[in-house]
């Protein structure tokens, strides 16, 4: 056995915060290796590093003997890497045959020669056993499908290493079965293969070799004959938390703000029944799909509910999301550039819109100008938005940390009851994390209350007053603050459906 | 000592570049240096008519200012301009033709010898104008309601709507003009409230041609429009909520700004505005005619809505701007006429100046965007 491919002390920070740091591993020809890891643990830089789509700040690595440093993800096709990443690369208006030949179409005389792009086409799918005719267009396959033309399209370029990313997210467990068989045959031809996934079950079963990364390092490495389930959740969420997040300043009261009595909206989610009290922070736990940001949408009423009941203060709830809003609901989404923000409007604009129609004056709704541009400041104050001149600097001019802050601040600009806090910290630095997550325990201590959803479970477990975890658009737990338990949590999280 | 001389001034020309002004400063560069080779330019009798062109094209592009400001495009105003055109006119007509209309379906029902259904009323005008606005708001409602409720696309649904309300205009009266309009309809088109004469005192008949118009009517009623449009644009909850639309819908949709409310509105204002243009149009005309607002008038009012700095992406609009560009693209017409140039060769220098203003916009967002990060 040969290490095809080595990782020699490499590392890749992003404006001085790293992202990856110092990671020594190999890899050996034919083998699998499963690459886990929470959430920002440095995966994905690492992966990207291989693939030639971020370059290292420092270290290097290997390949087949021979230094290797690819400028590009044509580079690393070329030397033989390919990479399904999660979400998926292909043309969905196009058929499979075009996908796989996208960029270098069989040519005959200058024309398209279509009777060698679909024999050739014909013959890859024939390798991964996938019965379907070449013209057929992407977007009338199946997750499934896609996924093995995507590895087509890596077999077309001859890949000898094949990273996948996540592979499992959005298929059934006969797609995942078919995948696991394609993967199997794919070894037998002598590919070498790295497996990234949360769902640690299919890692036992499929890898060679584990590697568990934490933080930008590598903290675990073997055989995965030596790890358990339980080593590798240790692995991956390993050191003490305290310090890393502020001290919580009030306790939760008795009063309900929201409940929820059984709500369900089939194919999202089951029966979900909950309960926020004044001054408390519900922590919401789950992996990628679990159903927390579509349970965020209906309790905000953007998405429907076909049964069950939704309280604020005891009384019921208007049906869409501008009633909501006025009896106190705010919603704080997980994408902001998409549905937080207006990113060429200035701040002001921005902090404004919410609470616009309460400073209308008069039958044509005059916007008082001094009193907005007043609330305007003080919640600018309150945040600490580092910004220039509210007034005129665009929001896409600051740091993804004051960006959210403007996000979080045209909500308080109205002093809502409820926070629905979607992924606050996600793409924000580690200072910046520590605001915000001040900025939290602040909203609940002035008598409001917050639901923080989050996949990071140790931020969630350490502003949470309580936990619900969920899985499988279903609340599958709940665990007060002493209680908390990462490995009891996690559990819950990666509970597998019975079999 | 030289190079920050060179700054400051490169920083002048950056800032002059970057106001809201530029459009106007453009225009006024551009009859100052014109001004010498075309000397009939800056005549009392061509400012005047200068004028008189801008006033209901400024009414049109204020109301394509709204759409273009959620990020919507409102093809079907031009014919709206002729639809109202022709109902009012049959309406208020003093008389009608039968030589000419006897054929037309509206004929016997709402116009025939005695004039128009109203005429004779003793509000006849002001309530037919009611009327055909009422008109052009229900077309306007339909295109709001197209896009934002059934979410087609604006271009596609007023496309079509165009087809449909002209060919209704032109159905309507067989493709004839609707004559002998009352005299206070017509004083709305062309109306002079002060006129200026520059001559002797001494003559004893001073003739109509060397009268000069200065305030008219067309332009109290384009200036309030502009006035009423700028103030709910920039300073009511309303137009904030415009260009919130504009700027991100998902993000406007979730901080609980009506979304759909707002667009059907911007539409039904867009066709109002077309309909309140068809009467200073009309008006000046003395006649209704289904083909007002047909062939490149579109293009009159989109290219001055941009070239005044409205962005076809939304989000960005003000209504100085849009006077600004309406002014520019008039000036741009006549000084195009005065240099006795063929049809042809002035639509393609009109397209030309578009294309060059959407060029300059992209510039000037590239630099404001540089400034300020």
């Amino acid at each position: 056995m040969t290490a095809i491919l080595k990782f020699e002390n490499l590392a890749k920070s992003w404006f001085g915060v790293p992202a990856v740091s110092e990671v020594n591993l190999s890899v050996e020809e034919g083998t699998l290796l499963g690459l886990i890891g929470q959430n920002g643990a440095g995966k994905s830089t690492l992966m990207n590093m291989l693939g030639g789509v971020v370059q290292p700040s420092s270290g290097g690595m290997e390949w087949r003997g021979q230094p290797y440093s690819p400028s590009g993800p044509a580079d690393a096709r070329k030397s033989g890497i390919g990479f399904i990443h999660q979400e998926l690369n292909l043309f969905t208006n196009l058929s499979i045959a075009e996908n796989l030949f996208v960029d270098g179409f069989p040519r005959k005389r200058g024309f398209l020669d279509k009777t060698t792009m679909h024999d050739r086409a014909r013959g890859i799918l024939s390798r991964l056993s996938l019965d379907l005719d070449p013209k057929v267009l992407v977007g009338q396959l199946s997750p499934g499908e896609r996924q093995l033309v995507e590895i087509g399209k890596a077999l077309h370029h001859e890949a000898s290493l094949i990273i996948f990313d996540e592979p499992t997210t959005s298929l059934t467990p006969r797609e995942v079965n078919r995948l696991f068989d394609t993967i199997a045959a794919l070894r037998k031809d002598g590919s070498t293969i790295i497996y990234i996934s949360h769902i640690l079950g299919d890692v036992m079963r499929l890898a060679d070799h584990v590697a568990v990364m934490r933080d930008g390092r590598l903290v675990d490495d073997g055989n995965a004959a030596d790890f358990t389930i339980s080593r590798m959740i240790r692995s991956m969420i390993g050191r003490d938390l305290s310090g890393y997040y502020p001290p919580r300043s009030c306790t939760p009261g008795e009063r309900a703000i929201l409940e929820l009595e059984g709500v369900s909206q089939p194919g999202v989610i089951e029966d979900v029944s909950l309960t926020i009290r004044q001054r408390e922070v519900l922590g919401l736990f789950g992996l990628m799909g679990a159903g927390r940001t579509e349970l965020a949408r209906v309790i905000f009423g953007l998405d429907p509910h076909a049964s069950g009941a939704i309280k604020i203060d005891g009384q019921g709830i208007a049906a869409k999301a501008k009633g909501r809003i006025a009896s106190g609901l705010a919603f704080v989404t997980e994408n902001r550039r998409e549905e937080g923000l207006m990113l060429d409007a200035s701040i002001s604009d921005n902090l404004a819109l919410v609470a616009l129609e309460s400073f209308g004056r008069g039958p044509l709704g005059v916007v008082e100008e001094e009193s907005l541009a007043t609330r305007a400041a003080e919640v600018r104050s309150e945040l600490q938005i580092k910004a220039g001149n509210i007034a005129t600097q665009p929001v896409k001019a600051l740091s993804g940390g004051n960006q959210q802050k403007v996000v979080i601040g045209k909500w308080k600009m109205r002093e809502p009851r409820l926070f629905i806090l979607d992924e606050p910290t996600r793409g924000v630095d580690v200072g910046a994390k520590y605001e915000i997550y001040t900025l939290i325990d602040q909203l609940a201590a002035s008598g409001g209350a917050v639901l923080f959803i989050s996949s990071e479970l140790e931020e969630v477990m350490g502003m949470a007053d309580r936990i619900i975890v969920m899985n499988r658009g279903e609340v599958v737990g709940e665990i007060a603050r002493p209680d908390f338990e990462k490995e009891k949590i996690l559990a819950m999280a990666f509970k597998e459906e019975p079999a | 000592m030289m190079a920050t001389q060179i700054t400051s001034l490169n920083r002048r020309f950056t800032n002059i570049f970057l106001s809201d002004y530029f459009v106007l400063y453009m225009s006024l560069a551009y009859v100052i240096v014109l001004a010498p080779f075309l000397p009939t330019l800056l005549t009392p009798q061509n400012l005047s008519n200068v004028l008189s062109n801008t006033w209901p094209l400024l009414v049109v592009a204020i109301g394509q200012t709204f759409v273009l400001a959620v990020a919507g495009i409102d093809l079907s105003q031009g014919a709206v301009i002729g639809l109202t055109s022709i109902l009012c006119a049959m309406l208020i007509a003093v008389t009608g033709n039968p030589n000419v209309l006897s054929n037309a379906p509206i004929w016997g029902l709402v116009i025939n010898e005695d004039g128009g259904f109203l005429n004779g009323l003793p509000l006849a005008v002001p309530l037919a104008i009611i009327v055909t606005l009422f008109v052009a708001a229900g077309v306007g409602a339909l295109n709001g309601i197209a896009v934002a409720v059934m979410g087609m696309p604006a271009f596609m649904t007023t496309l079509v709507m165009m087809l449909i309300v002209s060919a209704l205009a032109i159905y309507l009266p067989l493709s004839e003009n609707i004559n002998q309009l009352p005299d206070s309809y017509v004083a709305l088109g062309k109306g002079d409230i002060v006129s200026v004469y520059f001559g002797t005192k001494s003559e004893s008949q001073i003739s109509r041609r060397v009268i000069y118009s200065l305030f008219t009517y067309p332009m109290l009623i384009s200036m309030t429009v502009a006035f009423s449009a700028h103030v709910l644009l920039n300073r009511t909850v309303f137009g904030r909520q415009v260009l919130a639309v504009g700027a991100n819908r998902r993000a406007s949709e979730i901080s609980g700004v009506p979304v759909t409310r707002i667009i059907i509105l911007v539409f039904v204002i867009s066709a109002v505005c077309a309909g309140l243009a068809s009467v200073l149009y009309s008006g000046r005309l003395e006649a209704g005619r289904p083909t007002l607002g047909a062939g490149t008038f579109l293009l009159d009012v989109i290219g001055a809505a941009v070239i005044g700095g409205t962005s076809l992406f939304g989000g960005k609009a003000k209504i100085k701007w849009t006077f600004f560009g309406v002014l520019f693209f008039v000036l741009l017409s006549n000084t195009l006429n005065l240099m006795n140039l063929t049809a042809f060769v002035v639509d393609m220098v009109k397209g030309g100046v578009i294309l060059s203003a959407a060029l300059l916009d992209v510039l000037r967002t590239k630099l404001l965007r540089e400034r300020t990060t």
